[in-house]
């Protein structure tokens, strides 16, 4: 419902943003100031990704780690085994990912709401057994990355920079994919789906092709953040791309920064990896307890007063202000007809 | 003008785990016929309005729509066929303004946004809400959210459209104006079947009315033959 | 294998498995009542096992004397959670009532990990120490205990809402929660009390297995899980279901760590999860 001059500023924002990513760190140079920034926008990406099946269509995923660890491990082994460069490698996993996907949607969406978040929790958690336990994947003791090339075509950089600019770019297209799927009609059937889905069926929407085709996609995405992770830290093991942690980590990220919103994620990553790391330098030992009250307690508060996010507060805060403002219009009467369904 | 029914309903049951809820029920819709549902309550109106849109599979019986067998199709190829329905308590997207809304439902016969958004308006325009494109379906009153139920169902192009209580809650001058569009929709050729327990609304514009009662028809003929009928005064008043 | 080995096997499933079924009776209590599913229920545990611990640490009472307390603490702690968070989320869309009960299991272990360190805690000696031998079957005291405690608990709870006027109101409120408010029934008090009685059962359960399981702020996910496939498979809002699945994937997780790898234990138990989700998703006994 964005008139022609909301959707143009809009645009205008999101093209300054994109310009202020594209220098900062050219005026940061200090690498671990750089690693931060490059952690947001890993942490970005996956909530952008994770948003497609989870803000937009509405099927909360709390399992997402599958298809990171998917995505980490198929390009690594690719690399190790056949020596096959990583940008080609990261398609590969990002293909498998968005077959598991199919695999495990098809029978999953049958299910509802809190059945289904179940679902991916145990997806995800037997993924991560049955790999601690694989011999082939080298088990718990994880895969190394050989440091034997560097360079574009193995995606192995000495400096930080050239990894910000491929994890910025990996972020652009998963973004311009969220954006192309929202205005197409794909993305009006994500939201009548998520709103009412029995309404969306009598409007001819088949449920479960338009919820495997989020998965799928969001799968695909998800992967190739795996992969980018797996180049930069050069080590991969279950615990690390699998773990439940990660994907409690990439639905915050969402849920904090506002769910269904294009650059909510994006807002939750800055928050989110921001508390993580200077808690971690803060408070020291007890750290980890620290930032976990911290961005727990602003979950619990976007879930109780603004389910749409910090960013879903952020407009609303605007459209108040914006009343107030000289030469505002008045409200108009609100008829609303809200009712909590029985 | 074609004389085949565009749906024939033969021998029609549906039990819930022993509970009965439609036995033997059969009727045919004409194409642009309004028929009027009525009955006392818990008589089995809307579960015979979800066995025809595909929500329950009947456990006996036929549904033939156009000369084809639809017995227990799903919603969604139920719609693609070109059977619309709305909703009792009214199921608008709340996260979408109106015009949003009805471009879910053209979306059904056109992909493209742009040609969906068109369509939508001239079904907006159609049900009087084009003043309230804009506007989040969440905010509207529930008159015109049921109208705009009405105008998403139209979107998808269908060739019958099951209306379920429309009319239900609103003022005198609201039903009228439904009536009134009830009307529209049978002059564009579009056959409806409405459930309504608000009898002068759907009295004088339905061709033919059906009563239900217990789960069975119990009458089917013009609304002056079933208003003088002792069966439907009798279950009604044995209320 | 043997039939002692065999022997053996079951009684450890049917030891554990009653636990899971205590953990799990409580969960099942609060979606039952209200359609909530409290994510944050493997922390109530943790606070249990908790309260144990520093009552034997800083008091010198033994777990098992300190259960009451427990159960009370932990009651408290329930009421609390549904009054400053659960409340405000009952009309919300699920989505919302799935990130505060999953917020709330994040800013407890947080708050556990902040106040009492992530150190791995053990209770050395408690009145229940030692192990049992019953013929070819051995097993020890504490998980003895435990498993009596769980089949006294669930007992106690069944009685508590089938026998007396204030459990039957919450069992009204659970099956039709209009008709029990027209007849006079507080939904508001019954969803408070749902909450404080499902905290205590987990609550419980953690005081129980103090005795012999260590105590760490993360120890409520190696729980929540398996209390999930428990509560699916004896069907959401059944506390007999509860126990009897309960036992089902105590022994479950038993014989198949035995049969194919201990290492597997828990992806067998979350493949029964799917199983059951994909085949009967409302369980041996849930309403449908």
């Amino acid at each position: 419902m964005t008139t022609g001059t909301n959707s143009s500023r809009k645009m205008a924002g999101t093209a300054a943003l994109l310009a202020l990513a594209a220098v900062l760190p050219l005026a940061i140079t200090e690498p671990s100031q750089q690693n931060f920034l490059i952690l947001i926008l890993m942490g970005a990406q996956m909530g952008v990704a994770w948003n497609i099946v989870g803000g937009y269509a509405g099927q909360v995923s709390l399992g997402h780690a599958v298809f990171y660890g998917i995505g980490a491990y198929s390009s690594t082994m690719l690399l190790t085994t056949l020596g096959l460069t990583p940008w080609i490698g990261a398609l590969a996993g990002g293909l498998l990912a968005a077959v598991f996907a199919l695999a495990m949607g098809w029978p999953c969406f049958r299910l509802k709401g809190h059945y289904f978040a179940m679902a991916t929790i145990a997806v995800a958690e037997i993924m991560q057994i049955l790999v601690t336990n694989s011999d082939a994947l080298e088990g718990a003791v994880g895969l190394y990355l050989p440091m034997d090339r560097s360079g574009w075509g193995s995606l192995i950089f000495l400096s930080k920079l050239p990894y910000y600019y491929v994890i910025l770019g990996l972020l652009v297209l998963t973004v311009l994919v969220s954006w192309a799927i929202e205005r197409s009609h794909i993305g009006y059937y994500f939201r009548a789906i998520k709103d009412e889905p029995e309404a969306a069926r009598a409007l001819g929407v088949s449920l479960t092709r338009y919820k495997l085709i989020a998965l799928s996609v969001s799968a695909f995405l998800t992967a190739m953040g795996g992969s980018f992770y797996a180049q930069k830290e050069m080590f991969i093991d279950p615990g690390s791309v699998f773990a439940t942690t990660i994907s409690i980590k990439i639905a915050l990220i969402a849920i904090l920064g506002g769910v269904g919103r294009l650059m909510g994620p994006v807002l939750g990553a800055v928050i989110l990896i921001t508390i993580e790391e200077y808690s971690r330098t803060l408070f020291g030992s007890t750290g980890s307890g620290t930032d976990m009250i911290i961005y727990a307690a602003m979950i619990i508060l976007v879930a109780v007063f603004s389910p749409s996010g910090v960013l879903g507060l952020l407009g609303d805060l605007h459209r108040h202000w914006g009343r107030h403002l000289p030469g505002a219009k008045p409200d108009e009467v609100k008829t609303s007809t809200k009712e909590a369904r029985p | 003008m074609n004389t085949a029914p565009l749906l024939a309903v033969d021998g029609l049951g549906k039990a819930f785990d022993g509970l009965i809820a439609n036995r033997d029920i059969s009727f045919v819709v004409h194409h642009g016929e309004i028929i009027g549902l009525i009955g006392p309550n818990g008589a089995g109106k809307t579960t015979l309005f979800n066995c025809l849109a595909g929500f329950h599979t009947p456990t006996t019986g036929r549904i033939a729509f156009e000369g084809h067998d639809i017995t227990g199709s799903t919603p969604e190829a139920a719609a693609a066929l070109g059977i619309a329905r709305t909703f009792q308590i009214v199921r608008v997207f709340q996260s979408m303004t109106a015009r949003e809304n009805v471009m879910v439902g053209a979306m059904l016969r056109n992909k493209r946004v742009a040609e969906a958004r068109d369509r939508a308006e001239e079904e907006l325009a159609f049900v009087g809400l084009s003043h309230r494109a804009d506007t989040p379906a969440s905010d509207l009153t529930v008159s015109e959210q049921k109208r705009l139920e009405v105008a998403r169902a139209l979107a998808t192009e269908p060739k019958l459209i099951l209306l379920d209580e429309v009319m239900a809650g609103l003022n005198p001058t609201e039903v009228r104006e439904a009536s009134a569009l009830v009307h529209r929709i049978h002059q564009r050729g579009i056959a409806s079947i409405i459930v309504e327990h608000v009898m002068e609304g759907i009295m004088p514009i339905a061709h033919r009315m059906l009563v239900l009662d217990y789960g069975a028809k119990i009458a089917d003929g013009t609304p002056a033959e079933i208003a003088g009928n002792p069966a439907v005064i009798a279950a009604y008043l044995g209320e | 294998m043997t039939a002692d080995i065999l022997i053996q096997v079951l009684v450890s499933g049917l030891l554990i498995g009653l636990i899971y079924a205590l953990v799990a009776v409580g969960l099942t209590l609060i979606f039952g009542v209200m359609d909530i599913v409290n994510f944050a229920h493997g922390e109530f545990l943790m606070l249990g096992m908790y309260a144990s611990f520093w009552a034997f640490a800083l008091f010198a009472i033994d777990p098992i004397v300190a259960l009451p307390l427990t159960a009370l603490l932990l009651f408290a702690v329930g009421v609390i959670v549904y009054q400053t968070v659960i409340r405000r989320i009952l009309k919300a869309p699920m989505l919302s009532q799935i990130f505060a009960t999953f917020g709330l299991m994040i800013l407890l272990r947080g708050l556990a990990q902040f106040f009492w360190k992530p150190d791995h805690r053990l209770i050395p000696h408690s009145l229940v120490s030692g192990n049992i031998a019953l013929g070819p079957v051995q097993f020890g005291l504490p998980q003895f205990v435990a498993a009596l405690g769980a089949v006294g608990v669930t007992g106690a709870l069944w009685m508590f809402l089938h026998r007396t006027r204030l459990g039957t109101a919450l069992e009204a409120t659970a099956i039709d929660r209009e008709a029990a408010t027209l007849m006079g029934i507080d939904g508001q008090k019954m969803f408070a009390l749902a909450w404080g009685i499902g905290a205590a059962c987990a609550g419980l359960a953690g005081g129980l297995i103090a005795t012999f399981f260590p105590i760490f702020p993360e120890v409520g996910s190696n729980f929540i899980l398996i209390a999930f496939v428990v509560v699916v498979l004896g069907g959401f809002g059944s506390v007999t279901g509860a126990f009897l699945a309960g036992i089902i994937v105590g022994l479950i997780e038993v014989l198949g760590g035995f049969l194919i790898g201990p290492e597997y234990k828990t992806a067998i138990v979350l493949s029964l999860l799917l199983v059951v989700l994909l085949v009967r998703p409302r369980g041996l006994l849930g309403k449908a």
